[in-house]
């Protein structure tokens, strides 16, 4: 589309003439023809004039978006757009410090007048995603692993917590590492079969293990209750002797009563807020040093080239099952935090959108920052939850945002990397065009 | 041994079914290598607006069911190429050269968007047809087992075959099909030497829509039920029969498509009809990892 | 020459179903010298190289190194492990860096096994003990020597992908070094270099032969490096080795001017570039 002087009224109207014409043609099997339930099955209901509406909004909207990309949309974007040009250059010079106001700010979220039980709810959703985000992030972005499975190694987690916990009635701070073990475990066990498959390949078959450990949970019966999902989960307590009840069990203290403050059920939801906080920040915080690490610098070796990487003594073998296992691992603990949160679990909650979402957050946001991915969890999470209302097109919404941003911004939001060391660290660059 | 017989037949009709969507899988996966994750989106809208104009024709009074099916084979394959077409120009052409992941998330969010664009338009509920084709040849009868062969798994076969003859003419003998194969090979050197690269690859979504489309029509009238869910299912089974049988190869495709029907079927009736998806899983992995480039795909040399 | 014996291959094959792509060959390169392997295209050079480096299996033979801890034959062992174990490494015909990362990063991976060592695969990183940071300091050191040797240490910091091509090319070299081998097997290094590129190659080369007393392979088409600095010269045609031994021997040989010209008497021009004589009478 030209920009710059003039705008070719005929070809844009023939443009938006076009787009009309298609979408209209999409529109008019479905929403022209409405299958209505009838006594003698289904029949069809005419909605013709929906096809009509349709037509008119694409060539309106088709309209007003070639006039401003022929007239101020280049600019704008190029002004605003983050990862180059001022703005991107500026973002990226302070990203330390934006990385700190965002921790600082979540700290004293629950401090603040604004803050409730649904906000913390809400934001420990949110934790959660990002800790997975960041998760994957080692898988998908550091090495460079196409997993579309990862909600797998969140159920085992999840899973795993609470068998332990219901079964053998260890305390949360136990069954944690041990679940995450058991992730770990099962992200090596996943990592073998797929060390030899490259991009595509590996997707779909991480996408194939994710569903089969799914159709597993729901059909294994005698050991995962199956679709019943197992329930009466334990919730944790602060170091296992304090507990965030108004009537504490038998030899425990209860949180009010330690500190001689009135019992208020939002303690429990600070607890888990810090909690999760705790738990994401970590994960943030162990990938971003194996990052400096040689292990670290292996991975994202490994993205880059794996030929490269064996012709300098690298062994990808293992290279490719460190990322999976440590990936796996952070999922394990995140899908413990989530079993303990709900207090039941079952295999609903691991489907393969959930993958997906995970997956999208990821790219979304710039493979390999951190931030980003904060900011893509909240706008693919957090955003559909605050529109209520329109919960019906929460799905729709999504997966229409997943294009239009990946269109937008090929490479995710923030899409620039940071290096690990530097030799003269208060130059810049030195290479910015 | 009826037993046998009839799950062969039964597992045949599904693998062709598979087949034709696979093809469209493994157009588009050897064109741009890409997982179009839309194409099972592709199918399931195939079905819907067989089902529509099905019921719509219906409805008019027409009452001979040939014309109505060809009718529906027209409309679906139209309607479903259409969008085929739409998802290419708006999710994947401006992906072109991004890096790996940008077009994968898109086809995802895609996939996800179509699904529920058909369940908010048509409703999540199951959507049922009466059956329209019945009877069938009775094969082979022991013991009170009759092995039946039905008028309509006849004509998704023939039907399956003959438009398997007529794609491998086109990518054989016609200019399309040449255009094709030097995209598949060397895209930029395709476009140099004068072929329109954009229209060859909006052809090739186009036809693969196609076949996706002619395969919902074929499960709607085969199962009689149908939903926005059933692209994601057999979307994945389907890109699997195409990995199976070796990515980029047509008859791979099919034979892919009919192992994994007949897999399918034979474990559903002798093992337990709940692991059955898993099982078409579990042949993908044990073949990615002893034959990666699938039955009839050429092995890769790694080029240093 | 009195250089002890660093590679030696022995009745090397290699068939790719019914092709043969090497067939019987054998020759020896020593310590301290620069051994190029030359030969029209075609001729089965990289794919020598890629049975070197573990890319591919050889069908037939045996090869040699002989490290300072002991004899270790190649032909047996993984891909990875030649470097790490073998000292052996090598350069591609189509740059292969790291694109994303650094230079400085780039030359840091190659250490990449050192680092793990020290670092027990990097637990004493993570917890911040002295003993990775020094060894990470080490690293960083050689990286900066051969930054320097190559001339790129001001670029430390710029990603590698945005390098020139010269740089690129000198990049990998540099890295190639930083793995510490004893054995560097280049894969046609010079080809898209200008002529002062070509010459300051050279002059690395030479220096990493008389300084660092190890032995390289070179694969070359450009005849002016491989006149000037090696010490030794095997020609492969069609897979098969058709003259062995110092530059001169090579240049004045009869089979060899056939092979690359197709004839046995040269035009003259092209005679006066290589310095050969017209004809083949007998001249050497």
């Amino acid at each position: 589309m030209a920009s710059g002087k003039g705008l070719n009224i005929i070809e844009i109207v023939k443009d938006s003439a076009l787009t009309a014409f298609v979408i209209a043609a999409l529109a008019l099997p479905f929403a022209g023809f409405r299958l209505a339930d009838s006594p003698t099955g289904l029949s069809i209901d005419p909605r013709l004039n929906w096809v009509g509406y349709a037509a008119a909004i694409a060539f309106f909207g088709r309209l007003v978006l070639n006039i401003a990309q022929g007239t101020f949309l280049p600019k704008l974007s190029e002004s605003f757009s983050i990862g180059s040009g001022h703005m991107g250059q500026a973002v990226q010079r302070y990203m330390f410090w934006i990385g700190l106001v965002l921790i600082v700010f979540a700290i004293a979220l629950p401090f603040m007048p604004f803050s409730s039980r649904y906000v913390l709810d809400l934001m420990i959703v949110l934790l959660i995603y990002v800790m997975l985000g960041w998760g994957l992030n080692i898988v998908v972005g550091l090495a460079g692993l196409l997993d579309l499975g990862y909600v797998a190694f969140y159920a085992v987690g999840a899973y795993s917590y609470a068998l332990l916990a219901t079964h053998f009635g260890l305390s949360f701070w136990i069954c944690l590492p041990l679940a995450g073990i058991f992730a770990a475990t099962f992200g090596i066990i996943l990592g073998f079969p797929v060390l030899r498959l490259r991009g595509d390949y590996l997707a779909i078959v991480t996408l194939g293990f994710g569903e089969i450990i799914r159709v597993v949970l729901l059909n294994w019966y005698t050991l995962t209750n199956g679709p019943d999902g197992i329930s009466g989960i334990p919730r944790p307590s602060l170091f296992g002797f304090m507990e965030f009840t108004r009537r504490p069990k038998e030899g425990q203290v209860a949180f009010h009563q330690y500190f001689d403050i009135p019992y208020s059920t939002e303690h429990r939801f600070i607890f888990w807020y810090f909690l999760i906080l705790v738990l994401a920040l970590f994960t943030n915080f162990v990938a971003m040093r194996l990052r400096r690490l040689p292990v670290g610098r292996a991975w994202e070796a490994l993205r880059e080239d794996e030929i490269a990487c064996r012709s300098l003594g690298i062994n990808p073998t293992n290279t490719k099952l460190s990322a999976f296992a440590l990936g796996a691992m952070f999922a394990g603990f995140a899908g413990s935090f989530f079993a303990t949160r709900q207090g039941f679990i079952s295999p609903e909650s691991f489907t393969f959108i959930e993958s997906a979402i995970i997956l999208a957050i990821v790219v979304l946001g710039g493979m390999g920052s951190q931030v980003g991915v904060v900011i893509a969890a909240f706008v693919l999470v957090l955003v559909p939850e605050l529109i209520r209302e329109l919960q019906e097109y929460r799905m729709l919404a999504f997966g229409g945002v997943m294009v239009l941003i990946m269109v937008w911004r090929p490479r995710g939001i923030l899409s620039f990397r940071e290096p690990t060391m530097r030799l003269y660290p208060d130059k810049g660059r030195g290479d910015e065009s | 041994m009826e037993y046998f017989v009839q799950q062969l037949i039964n597992g045949l009709t599904l693998g062709a079914i598979y087949g034709l969507i696979a093809i469209g899988y493994t157009m588009v996966y050897g064109i741009i290598g890409m997982i179009n994750f839309a194409h099972g989106e592709i199918y399931m809208i195939g079905a819907f607006i067989s089902l529509i104009t099905i019921l719509l024709m219906g409805q008019l009074g027409f009452t001979s069911v040939a014309f109505v099916l060809m009718v529906a084979l027209a409309m679906a394959m139209v309607f479903a190429a259409t969008y085929g077409w739409s998802v290419e120009r708006t999710a994947y052409r401006p992906l072109r050269g991004a890096p790996r992941l940008s077009p994968l998330i898109s086809a995802i969010g895609m996939s996800i968007f179509l699904q529920n664009y058909v369940q908010l338009i048509q409703g999540a509920r199951v959507k049922p047809l009466q059956p329209l084709l019945q009877g069938g040849f009775v094969l082979m009868e022991n013991d009170g087992f009759t092995v039946t062969l039905s008028y309509l798994q006849i004509i998704i076969i023939v039907l399956t075959v003959a438009l398997m003859t007529v794609f491998s003419l086109v990518i054989s003998k016609t200019a399309l099909g040449r255009s094709q194969r030097a995209c598949e090979q060397d895209r930029t050197m395709a476009g140099l030497v004068g072929v329109n690269v954009d229209r060859t690859i909006s052809l090739t979504f186009v036809m693969g829509a196609a076949l996706a489309a002619v395969a919902g029509l074929m499960v709607t009238l085969y199962y009689g039920v149908i939903d926005f869910y059933i692209g994601f299912l057999a979307g994945i089974k389907a890109f699997t029969a195409a990995v199976l049988g070796g990515i980029g190869s047509l008859p791979g495709a099919m034979l892919g498509g009919l192992l994994i029907g007949l897999i399918e079927a034979f474990w559903s009736a002798y093992f337990t009809i709940e692991y059955k998806d898993v099982a078409a899983f579990s042949i993908l992995v044990i073949v990615l990892i002893f034959r990666p480039t699938g039955i009839l795909g050429k092995p890769e040399i790694e080029k240093v | 020459m009195s250089n002890a014996p660093l590679l030696e291959v022995e009745h090397l094959s290699m068939h790719f179903g019914g092709l043969v792509a090497i067939g019987d060959l054998s020759f020896i390169a020593h310590e301290r010298e620069i051994t190029a392997i030359i030969g029209p295209n075609g001729a089965g050079k990289t794919t020598v190289f890629n049975c070197l480096t573990g890319f591919y299996k050889p069908t037939v033979g045996r090869l040699t190194l002989h490290h300072p801890s002991g004899k270790r034959y190649l032909e047996r062992m993984d891909g990875f492990q030649i470097p790490r174990n073998s000292g052996v490494a090598r350069t591609f015909q189509n740059i292969r860096l790291f694109p994303q990362m650094t230079v400085l990063e780039n030359l840091v991976v190659a250490q990449h096994n050192m680092l793990m060592k020290a670092s027990v695969f990097s637990l004493a990183g993570l917890i911040g003990l002295s003993r990775y940071r020094n060894a990470e300091k080490e690293a960083v050191d050689l990286a900066k020597y051969w930054l320097d040797k190559v001339g790129m240490l001001d670029k430390a910091d710029w990603d590698a992908g945005n390098l020139p091509y010269g740089d690129q090319r000198r990049l990998e070299i540099a890295r190639s070094m930083c793995v510490e081998p004893c054995l560097l097997c280049l894969d046609e290094p010079a080809a898209g270099l200008n002529p002062k590129e070509s010459h300051e190659l050279n002059e690395l080369l030479m220096h990493i032969r008389d300084s660092h007393k190890i032995g390289l392979l070179l694969i070359e088409h450009d005849m002016n490096v491989v006149m000037e600095i090696s010490d030794h010269v095997v020609v492969l045609d069609y897979g098969r080795k058709i003259a062995d031994g110092t530059p001169e021997e090579v240049r004045n040989d009869p089979s060899v001017i056939k092979a690359y010209l197709g004839e046995e008497e040269l035009p003259e021009e092209v005679a006066r570039d290589l310095g050969v004589g017209q004809g083949d009478d007998d001249d050497a």
